[in-house]
């Protein structure tokens, strides 16, 4: 069996049931921010930091990494959306976050040790990976979903990431599944 | 606040392999702590201790003459601590067929031993920049395959 879940819906849920514990007035907005309508003490904030630890959550202080991490949700967001996003990548981001795609983009790299473009790239080929997998798609639909301008480009792009191929994937996943089966089976015997 | 640098444990016999890799990582634009192991059985002695340091990244020989390198890390990977942790095998010369089993058994990536110190450079610079972007960005770790 496998699930999907909504990481977005799943975090907003256990930062509303955390903040509750703790009494403390609040506002959830998007991109993981949170407005408080009263300021709290060292201590509280301590805890609640080693509250949200436990879930993988952690309190973004820098206003930088918080912008950067902007710019990744919004790629996230452009890459896995449901309708393909026909307009460019630099106008959706700049536009999307009020600032200059010269200043995001830089102060990306200075953060990630990596490009915005880079950074689209993994995310689509991510996408991919997990599209190839379901293989409910043919890989040319895939690349079309994905905005690739022919299926060979989306290999190409695929290889060039992953040093492998989309079908030499695909036939690893598989065989790498049946093989975790097997041995989870002789895990429960 | 997530750390500003991975971990990475090296486990390889020879020396002047482990100097490249010492410079390697020294001149990386990513910020790396590196422990460094001359054999399979220190390394994996190390990393069943209760208090060791669980690294971002275990780069590992895959050939080593005593031990399988693969069943070494089936052993280290049966402590859910380790769950995590990437794992790349480097070999000089495997079949095709051989790296698909190691893909298969749950190595995340597959890097081509080069004895030259610039192209072995352009590997682990490849290897770690992924690594930093699978630690910083909730990226599925299960489809993390790479041959490099």
């Amino acid at each position: 069996m496998y699930v999907k879940f909504d990481l977005n819906a799943l975090c907003k849920k256990v930062l509303d049931e955390k903040l509750k514990e703790q009494g403390l007035k609040y506002r959830l907005l998007n991109f993981g921010e949170v407005e408080f309508y009263e300021s709290f003490t060292q201590e509280q904030h301590k805890i609640f930091k080693k509250n949200l630890e436990e879930y993988g959550i952690e309190i973004i202080e820098s206003q930088k990494v918080a912008l950067v991490q902007k710019i990744k949700d919004t790629i996230v967001g452009l890459v896995f959306s449901k309708e393909a996003v026909t307009v460019k990548a630099s106008i959706y981001i700049s536009e999307k976050l009020n600032h200059s795609y010269g200043y995001l983009s830089n102060l990306f790299s200075e953060v990630t040790h990596t490009s915005i473009e880079n950074f689209i790239i993994i995310q689509k080929i991510e996408r991919s990976k997990d599209l190839i997998i379901r293989n409910k798609q043919s890989l040319t639909e895939i690349a079309h979903k994905l905005n690739y301008s022919s299926v060979a480009h989306l290999s190409t792009q695929f290889k060039n990431t992953t040093g492998i191929t989309p079908s030499q994937f695909q036939k690893i996943m598989l065989k790498k599944r049946k093989f975790q089966s097997i041995i989870n089976n002789i895990n429960v015997a | 606040m997530t750390k500003e640098y991975l971990s990475v444990i090296v486990v390889e016999e020879d020396e002047g392999t482990q100097i490249f890799f010492k410079n390697i990582f020294a001149d990386l634009k990513i910020k790396t702590k590196v422990l460094f192991f001359s054999n399979g059985k220190d390394g994996v002695d190390y990393l069943m201790k209760e208090d060791a340091l669980v690294p971002e990244v275990l780069f590992m020989n895959y050939d080593f003459p005593e031990k399988n390198s693969l069943e070494l890390i089936d052993q280290v990977k049966e402590n859910f601590r380790y769950n995590k942790m990437t794992t790349v095998l480097y070999s000089e010369c495997l079949s095709e067929h051989e790296i698909e089993e190691i893909f298969v058994k749950g190595i995340n990536v597959f890097m081509k031993k080069q004895n030259n110190y610039s192209n072995l450079k352009k590997a682990v610079t490849e290897i770690i920049t992924v690594n930093w972007q699978y630690y910083t960005s909730v990226l599925n770790k299960e489809n993390f395959i790479m041959k490099v």
